[in-house]
């Protein structure tokens, strides 16, 4: 048995295929990625060795500054969108008939691309014919804004989408893990008198953070990387006030050809997204996982 | 405890106020689940009316009014004149290739990783599961760069090769589980029966995982079929983008006819619904499994 199964040829041909596209395509282009931030580049002519300058240039650059506060903001509106998507999820775990409809409906959104998404809601706001501002002209507002063409409209305009897009999403990794909860606790409490606030406060909560934790992890992360729908709704725009991190190093790369400077924003990136993984993962690990008893 | 005693003082003699109050309570709790169900669904629903519309119809009457004469030749301008069955058919022959490539690769890997002895095999899974948490973005500039130094920019090759190598983490880490789980008697008899590695996991242990390989199959079809930044990058001819750039392209040139921009929408998320429709249970599981992506 063991023989058979530590044949070095049949490992090699399972998994080597894998490992060289992983690295082609994942590894060595991460490392490329730092590489090429070292260079002045314009992706055609030959690098130029610069050392450190784009990675300095880039403390000093207002616009990537801006774009990552940006970034910053769906973050943390992300994060607090996750008490609402909580809340649902705490509802529909109560035991509802349905709840399996419900949480299938509330996934659709999840299902469709970027693309789709963002010309849907393009004509959600539109500023003459969209659904919102014919609603906001038929309860009397005489000249709702145009939502993606103010600077200070455009981010929350924009986070909408993104919280309608992934509700079904978090809702039904929350409703997953509420659904482990041993129906027995809950007994018990009812037994000692507690009423539903007081259950979900005290004991459904607490079981839950675990998981509560490790989405905050993703919708962080999720929320730096975040590209596909803010570049197809306003381009980073009107004047930059939708600019976030990763359209931010589109633009540099494929736009204005500077794939040097692309690639030190591409390389910053990366690192704070694996910091904030690894300081979020950390903060976990320190705490003892509760049991169910 | 407290509370405990207060509540079993309400419970006592108001016992039919209690069971009103839990009536109500429920009542409110269905109100709030279907209040967000009419808000998930109710885009859609409108961008399928317009789709049915013209613009006069679009822009007179009120949004949710049904279409009164649905103007299906909305969806058959768009699908020829607009290039969509190209983009179409390239979705589909895209997403299916990456899919089965991904699904049968990330099996291999599991296999050898969960069922095979061999040093080095944690830190191969390591490998694997630690490219989960890199930015897509992150890699773009230099992937561009070497698939254009070998040809293979414009080319859908560019396109597999990103998607089945992304995708392998989270198909790898769905099946981990099932892998271990799965007993070791049957492999035992085959070994003793002389049976070879091959011909265990291709006759024996692949067709067990038939059910989870299902699942991870239609995780990897959503994701590729939704993929835009990778076409958007890599593909610039017409005859090789696939449906989401197509579709961003083809609004690009018509803004302004709302029936038709609808009915492209539609044609793009039709495949994915229907599936849906017959499929929910899986992939509802499926994307609780993969919820590491994100």
């Amino acid at each position: 048995m063991d023989k058979v199964l530590s044949n070095k040829k049949v490992i090699a041909l399972y998994v080597l295929p894998s490992l060289l596209l992983i690295l082609g395509v994942v590894y060595i282009p991460i490392i490329l990625t730092g590489f090429y931030g070292l260079n002045k580049w314009n992706g055609i002519s030959a690098m130029e060795f610069i050392g450190m300058e784009n990675y300095l240039a880039l403390a000093k650059d207002d616009a990537f500054w801006s774009s990552a506060w940006h970034s910053l903001l769906l973050a943390l509106f992300s994060t607090l969108s996750l008490v609402i998507y909580l809340a649902v999820a705490m509802v529909l775990a109560t035991r509802i008939k349905g709840a399996n409809l419900f949480r299938k409906i509330y996934l659709i959104p999840m299902l469709l691309s970027s693309v789709a998404i963002a010309q849907l809601w393009l004509k959600i706001y539109h500023p003459t014919n969209g659904i919102v501002n014919s609603f906001l002209e038929s309860i009397g507002f005489a000249n709702p804004p145009a939502w993606l063409a103010e600077t200070s409209l455009v981010l929350p305009a924009l986070f909408i989408p993104i919280l309608w897009q992934y509700a079904g999403f978090y809702i039904l990794i929350y409703y997953a893990a509420l659904k482990n909860i041993p129906a027995s606790l809950e007994e018990a409490a009812k037994i000692d008198g507690a009423n539903a606030l007081q259950i979900a406060w005290k004991i459904k909560l607490p079981l839950a953070m675990e998981v509560i934790k490790v989405t905050i992890v993703l919708a962080v992360v999720g929320s730096l990387k975040y590209f596909d729908l803010i570049y197809v709704m306003t381009d980073g725009g009107p004047n930059g006030a939708s600019e976030v991190m990763a359209s931010y190093m589109y633009r540099v790369a494929f736009r204005a050809h500077d794939f040097g400077y692309g690639s030190a924003i591409g390389f910053f990136l990366l690192i704070i997204c694996l910091v904030i993984t690894w300081v979020i993962r950390k903060l976990t690990a320190t705490k003892d996982t509760i049991q169910y008893s | 405890m407290i509370s405990g005693t207060a509540g079993q003082l309400q419970n006592g003699p108001a016992s039919s106020g209690a069971a009103l109050g839990r009536k109500l309570g429920y009542g409110l709790l269905y109100i709030i689940l279907i209040l967000v169900a009419v808000l998930q669904v109710l885009p859609l629903v409108w961008l399928l009316f317009f789709s049915l519309k013209n613009n006069q119809e679009v822009f007179n009457l009120p949004p949710f009014s049904l279409p009164m004469d649905p103007k299906w030749a909305n969806y058959s301008k768009v699908w020829s004149a607009g290039n969509i069955n190209v983009y179409f058919l390239n979705s589909v022959w895209v997403t299916v290739l990456a899919t089965a490539l991904t699904v049968i690769l990330a099996s291999l890997v599991t296999y050898a990783v969960t069922r095979m002895k061999w040093k080095g095999s944690s830190f191969v899974l390591g490998l694997f599961m630690v490219a989960m948490m890199i930015p897509v973005h992150s890699t773009l500039i230099p992937l561009f760069s070497v698939y254009n130094k070998i040809g293979l920019t414009d080319h859908p090759l560019s396109l597999i090769f990103s998607y089945v190598a992304f995708n392998m983490p989270i198909t790898i880490m769905i099946l981990l589980g099932f892998y271990y789980a799965l007993p070791r008697e049957v492999e035992e008899a085959a070994v003793i029966d002389g049976c070879s590695v091959n011909r265990m996991f291709a006759q024996i242990v692949f067709p067990m995982t038939s059910s989870v390989l299902a699942t991870t199959a239609i995780i990897n079809m959503i994701y590729n079929w939704n993929e835009f930044i990778f076409v958007n990058t890599f593909i610039s001819s017409d005859i090789y983008k696939t449906l989401t750039v197509g579709v961003q392209n083809f609004i690009g040139q018509y803004t302004t006819d709302w029936g038709a921009i609808g009915a492209t929408l539609m044609i793009s998320i039709l495949p994915i619904l229907i599936t849906f429709l017959f499929l929910s249970d899986k992939i509802v599981e499926g994307i609780a499994a993969g919820s590491v992506k994100g």
